[in-house]
């Protein structure tokens, strides 16, 4: 077997050593009506690298890419042109095979790169800390529900109706066993946001209020009226944000007052990848750093007085307060969070501003060409690259009868809200970069005929 | 054993000289140094080019960014460069032996990085129509095939991203189930020697933790468990394997006792590379189990992550299990169950732990690793992991102490403590001293129930040759430990960085770059 280097006679010399018959002598602590005698039967057994590589070749091509399509779905998760030295890097032996930097004389090429990685997610979003990533944007989201709850000792938590409904959901399915309650509402196919449910809901005993930034209709609204109701309740505000190329071009939830901001990174160097994995990003004011779930990398010297980087702030974590630790989180998303700052790196405050500006007025475009079908209708006054549509119609088997013709043409609401047919003819469309204005005509052509 | 000197290096020869002058750059030949992108790279600087955006009237609602940001930007020269030289500063498996124990840092094929790459996995979005992503749920329905076949367990939750995420999956399976049967109940029995997650999952969801000790053989103590359970239990985590390295003897016992008292049974599959293929959590009255993929299937750590924590459930806790995942219908087809058709097909489930459908990336990958292997490869698997184990264990256990020595054959990790040493010397020393003998050290201070602990994991994916010079180089350096060398009190030596100051770094957190005079301000 290619992965397995002992030979049979070594295997008979380590044997002898260790002073065993056979290698079942090595098992006999396994009760007898637990061994199995021989490989599980039913199972095929190895296979050759090529036969391996023939049968995932055989189920790619079973999907529809969004490579070889117009694709113009978002929804949480972005396609993005990633530079090809982001894969060459992330695929270096010494990233991709190493493990959590315990051990930091030996790792301060992962411990600089998460300090590099916890800068570019502060100042992205405007905060003065991040850690070293989570495990992707819907668990980071909850994590700053429960972290709020620490800070405030409050269980309250009002979700802005502009939030993921995974997010939401991940959220409720939490708040069953920590205790908090969760004040929730469907969107509504309008271009204002529930901003003021909001306001008006935050009293003394709000923990925190949970706003998404875009939200999920593609929305953009300023939160500092938001933040400074919530502050003068002892309230803190969570800004959650999951498409981070849009800070590119709108202001930073810190700069409004957000307490924590969270995001999902997987727009910058990740890949769609079916919805895993990801990056969680997760960033919040200096006062509160004590209270955050997750690796913190931090700067120190060496015993000679060079600077170097370690894990620090650890008796927050499990491995150390185990039951009394700020969340059972161990292994986050190193890798990702390794694409994600190679990406951010190669495009720098110039790129991440062009590349905003870009897919801000392709989205623009695009929104106009297809409210202009007979039906359609925008919902937004304000989006960055993603909007929503307002059909004549279901939009679930509009979807469908898009991709017949092999175009993806969006995430219809009906996906997001199953049992919400307020939101049934809903469509939201995303457009970035990789949309070319040849895609656009054939969605706006192909939609225009199925609405027909 | 110090005779195996495969680099031609002999210890006579000694260290670097010291006297050698200070080099104008900081640089050493290949020991290169690297500063900040925020020290080299400028806002100016972009290493992509993009297409000019049309003019358009923006619609951004009033809240244009106009302050910087303060990202810097490097060439894309200059940034191949720069996290090239970054990963020189790594330790990692393609370098070398990595036996860190718990951790399974086994070599990660790369077909398994291929085939996650190809288009039709890579470039597929998790909300497209399900009829555009049949190969993508046939890859989450084959694997999670296998997974319930190595484990003869009953169903598969896919979603948890972590080992972590998996343990929390399957206590709020259990929480669910109890709470189904109006029997809410408190505690969660956890071994003293357990990984600090498991008492963590547990507080998390609501529940006591009450630690169980352990024999001196280093198993849970059955006699103490069985004694403890009652109507307030609502079961136990167990890592078997154990985290001293030992198959917990009794877990069938352990079992019968936690059902027969109402409770159910979790076990922490941290360790399962040591029993895939030879012995199915199944048939031990398990009722959940999280299976790190990024362990057992070799998944890339990544430098700590992503990871990938499937759970396979017993019948008894499927019912609660989470959404979403894929079935399987009769002409072939693959469909997702969501929130949308949870009431119908899934009434029970606890909930979403997680947006999208779980780790894709590792599921094509652990899926490539499992075919390659099959059944028969995957049982020389923990065969071989095992068999490494028990060399390094009876080849050095008359140099270091071996706890557990007396306990029989270890499975997939060999214990040792710092019984022994010279007066001030720890196993910290040693750890530092395998760094210049070009290792990776082991597991260190884990588990706590061992004084001194070196936790050693060699996986089945080192040669014999790996293994005795390891075994030498250990041998030397914990010599130097008993005899008191003070030159290992400051190792390493020769790594990039000597011993890092972690209490300032603790005391006084610089978590982000400052430009300097900004950083002199906040002092």
């Amino acid at each position: 077997m290619r992965y397995l280097p002992l030979t049979p006679s070594d295997r008979q010399a380590m044997l002898a050593v260790i002073g065993a018959k056979s290698i079942d002598d090595l098992f006999c602590d396994v009760p007898a009506e637990a061994r199995l005698d021989g490989p599980i039967l039913g199972l095929p057994n190895h296979a050759s690298e090529m036969a391996v590589e023939r049968h995932f070749s055989e189920l790619a091509r079973q999907n529809m890419t969004s490579s070889h399509h117009p694709f113009f779905l978002g929804a949480g998760a972005y396609k993005h042109h990633v530079p090809a030295s982001v894969d060459h890097i992330i695929q270096r032996g010494e990233f991709l095979t190493a493990y959590t930097p315990y051990q930091p004389e030996i790792a301060q090429g992962t411990l600089q790169m998460l300090f590099e990685f916890q800068t570019q997610v502060a100042r992205l979003f405007g905060c003065d800390v991040a850690n070293a990533s989570m495990y992707d944007g819907s668990t980071a989201c909850w994590e700053a529900i429960g972290m709020a709850g620490r800070i405030t000792k409050r269980t309250k938590a009002l979700l802005s109706s502009g939030l993921h409904p995974h997010y939401v959901s991940v959220a409720k399915t939490m708040a069953q066993y920590t205790g908090d309650t969760l004040h929730t509402a469907l969107p509504e196919l309008s271009a204002q946001t529930d901003s003021a449910r909001l306001l008006a809901a935050i009293d003394g005993e709000t923990s925190c209020v949970v706003v998404q930034y875009p939200d999920i209709l593609g929305r953009i609204e300023d939160l500092s009226a938001i933040a400074a109701k919530a502050h003068a309740h002892g309230a803190l505000l969570i800004a959650v944000v999951t498409e981070p190329v849009a800070l590119g071009a709108i202001k930073a939830p810190g700069e409004m007052g957000a307490d924590i901001v969270v995001g999902e990174g997987q727009s910058l160097g990740v890949g769609l990848q079916f919805g895993g994995p990801y990056v969680g990003l997760f960033a919040c004011k200096e006062k509160f750093v004590r209270q955050m779930p997750g690796r913190l990398c931090g700067e120190t010297v060496d015993a000679e007085g060079k600077r170097g980087f370690v894990l620090t702030l650890s008796t927050r974590e499990q491995h150390i307060r185990r039951e009394k630790a700020m969340s059972n989180i161990c292994t986050n998303s190193g890798l990702c969070a390794l694409a994600f700052s190679v990406h951010l790196t190669l495009l720098g405050e110039k790129g991440l501003r062009g590349l905003a500006q870009l897919n801000h007025a392709l989205a623009v475009q695009a929104a106009d060409r297809l409210s202009k079908i007979p039906g359609v209708a925008l919902v937004n006054d304000s989006f960055f690259n993603e909007f929503t549509l307002k059909l004549p119609k279901e939009a679930r088997p509009v979807v469908r009868a898009l991709a017949d013709r092999k175009i993806l043409g969006g995430v219809s609401l009906g996906r997001l809200y199953p049992n919400a047919d307020a939101l049934s003819n809903g469509l939201l469309v995303a457009v970035t970069e990789t949309a070319t204005s040849a895609d656009v005509e054939t969605f706006a052509a192909a939609l225009q005929q199925i609405l027909a | 054993m110090n005779s195996i000197k495969q680099s031609g290096w002999k210890p006579e020869m000694g260290g670097v000289g010291e006297s050698v002058p200070a080099t104008y750059t900081g640089n050493k030949a290949l020991m290169l140094e690297e500063a900040l992108i925020f020290e080299i790279g400028t806002t100016e600087t972009t290493g992509v080019d993009l297409a000019d955006a049309p003019q358009v009237a923006t619609r951004l609602g009033n809240l244009e960014r106009h302050s910087d940001i303060g990202l810097p930007g490097l060439s894309e020269p200059e940034t191949v460069r720069h996290y090239t030289r970054l990963s020189r500063q790594n330790y990692a498996i393609d370098l070398g032996f990595f036996p860190l124990g718990s951790c399974t840092m086994k070599h990660n094929p790369r077909l398994n990085e291929k085939v996650a790459r190809m288009a039709g996995f890579a470039d597929v979005h998790p909300l497209q129509p399900v009829e555009t992503v049949q190969g993508a749920l046939a890859v989450i329905n084959e694997l999670a095939v296998w997974l319930i076949q190595l484990t003869g367990m009953y169903g598969v939750a896919m979603t948890p991203k972590a080992g972590a995420h998996g343990e929390l999956c399957g206590i709020l399976c259990i929480k669910a189930a109890l709470e189904a049967r109006g029997d809410p109940r408190s505690v969660i029995l956890v071994p003293e020697s357990a990984h600090g997650t498991n008492p963590a999952t547990a507080a998390f969801a609501g529940f006591l933790v009450e630690n169980i000790p352990a024999t001196s053989e280093g198993r849970v103590d059955l006699a103490v468990l069985k004694a403890r359970l009652g109507p307030d239990v609502a079961g136990v985590m167990i890592t078997n394997p154990n985290t001293c390295g030992l198959f917990e003897r009794d877990m069938r016992a352990i079992s019968d006792a936690v059902h027969a008292a109402g409770g159910y049974v979790y076990c922490d599959g941290a360790n399962f590379n040591a029993i895939v293929g030879r012995v199915r959590p199944g048939d031990l009255g398990i009722d959940a189990m999280h299976i790190n993929l990024h362990k057992t299937f070799s998944t890339p750590h990544g430098g700590g992550g992503p990871g990938s924590g499937p759970v396979v459930l017993s019948q008894a806790l499927s019912p609660y299990g989470p959404l979403p995942f894929t079935e399987r219908h009769a002409d072939g087809n693959y469909t997702l169950v969501e929130e949308e058709t949870a009431g119908e097909r899934h009434p029970r489930s606890f909930g979403r732990m997680t947006a999208f459908h779980g780790q894709m990336g590792m599921f094509t990958r652990a899926l490539a690793y499992i075919m390659s292997h099959g059944a028969n490869g995957l049982r020389q698997v923990a065969e071989d992991a095992v068999l490494n184990a028990n060399y390094i264990l009876r080849s050095l256990e008359d140099v270091l102490e071996a706890p557990f020595a007396h306990s029989g054959p270890c499975m997939h990790e060999a214990l040792f403590n710092d019984n022994g040493l010279a007066e001030g010397f720890s196993t910290l020393d040693i750890a530092k001293g395998l760094i210049d003998e070009g290792y990776h050290p082991m597991t260190v201070y884990f588990p706590l129930v061992v004084h001194g602990a070196m936790l050693i994991e060699p996986t089945e994916t080192e040669s014999k040759a790996t293994l005795d010079q390891f075994i030498g180089a250990l041998g030397r350096v914990a010599e130097r430990a008993k005899a008191g060398d003070p030159s290992l009190k400051s190792a390493p030596h020769h790594a990039p960085r000597r011993r890092l100051d972690e209490t300032q770094a603790a005391r006084k957190p610089v978590l982000v770059w400052r430009e300097p005079e900004q950083a002199v301000a906040a002092e």
